[in-house]
């Protein structure tokens, strides 16, 4: 079991909530038809969603321990299998299904 | 009121069935990585209907799992780092929301990727009421998304699968790839991909994610000219 209080789940959902929210409502409180959005603003809504998407990815694979192939290589070549076969066939289902199984597969092969 | 409802109901569900799926399947996905990671069965589904953002539910999921340090201010930088496309949404349905009454703040609430797209490339039918109808869509796609989380959350229970973790890693690159097949510059995913690696050099893996968003804001704020050049 995780180690949080429901005290502390709340807090930690409630702020994502909070942050999530703040993101869809910004636009509707601040700006309007006579005050449109500043042009950075809008720069920012562009430009952000592929840095914070780059960003996770390497939140994912933080934790690979380079020096051992066992860790590197499962995580790896089902990141390259997810990403090719979506490439090819842009189907999301079955590219994080093709993904997850190569994975599962790989680390348990690998010990 | 009654035909009202039904007709904008009739008009939307259809529009919503593609998505159905892809939402039962996904986030069963993310119930189950939610219970292997050690949370409490009701957590993931309330944050499913509390947060509603799917990409970053999974974060949150890591974010709360065993042996996981308590903070709440990275979970909401991190939110509104990761939900900032939605503010381009917000900017995209400003006139359309606005005439929606008092349903306008729950369609704010519930405006994920897939309602936003849905209704904001929509014909409407002149006979239906577009305020029902984009109430009926992002409602349904909502309900779609808790059930999923539901079932897995259900499920995860007997299900323990080594490597399931991954599904979260799968889940943004698909996200990843799918924007830059999409996107007109990729300044943006390289600058994310680089600072990132860059942070998590320096600061290691417990404490990376704030100094690489500011990398990013930084680096996005000094070659704005550039790339918003080529995002034209």
């Amino acid at each position: 079991m995780s180690g949080f209080t429901i005290w502390q789940y709340a807090a930690v959902i409630g702020a994502a909530a909070l942050g999530t929210m703040l993101t869809r409502f910004l636009p509707f409180i601040a700006f309007g038809r006579d005050k449109p959005a500043p042009k950075y603003i809008q720069y920012l809504g562009k430009a952000l969603p592929g840095a914070a998407l780059g960003l996770l990815i390497v939140y994912c694979v933080r934790g690979v321990d380079y020096s051992a192939l066992s860790s590197t290589l499962p995580t790896f070549a089902a990141i390259l299998v997810t990403a090719g076969l979506h490439v090819w066939k842009r189907k999301m289902l079955l590219s994080i299904a093709a993904g997850t199984a190569v994975y599962i597969l790989l680390i348990n092969l690998i010990h | 009121m009654k035909q009202t409802l039904t007709r904008a109901f009739k008009a939307a569900f259809p529009k919503t069935v593609p998505i159905m799926t892809g939402f039962l399947f996904l986030g069963a996905a993310y119930g189950i990585y939610a219970r292997n990671a050690g949370l409490p069965p009701a957590v993931p589904i309330i944050m499913a209907a509390a947060v509603f953002a799917g990409s970053m539910e999974f974060v949150l999921v890591d974010m709360m799992s065993a042996g996981a340090v308590f903070d709440p201010l990275g979970a909401f930088i991190m939110s509104i780092m990761v939900n900032a496309r939605h503010l381009f949404y917000g900017i995209s349905m400003l006139d359309k929301y606005k005439k929606c009454g008092k349903k306008r703040c729950y369609l704010i609430f519930g405006m994920c990727d897939e309602s936003f797209s849905v209704n904001c490339t929509a014909d409407i039918p002149e006979d239906v009421d577009s305020g029902w109808f984009y109430f009926f869509v992002t409602l349904l796609n909502q309900i779609y998304w808790v059930a999923g989380a539901a079932i897995g959350s259900l499920i995860g229970n007997f299900l323990a699968v080594e490597g399931l973790d991954f599904v979260m890693t799968a889940l943004l690159t698909v996200l990843f790839v799918e924007n830059l097949l999409k996107e007109k510059c990729h300044a943006g995913s390289a600058i994310g991909v680089c600072a990132a690696v860059l942070c998590l050099v320096i600061f290691g893996a417990d404490g990376f994610m704030i100094p690489s968003m500011l990398l990013i804001l930084l680096a996005l704020t000094v070659f704005r000219k550039p790339i918003e050049e080529r995002l034209q």
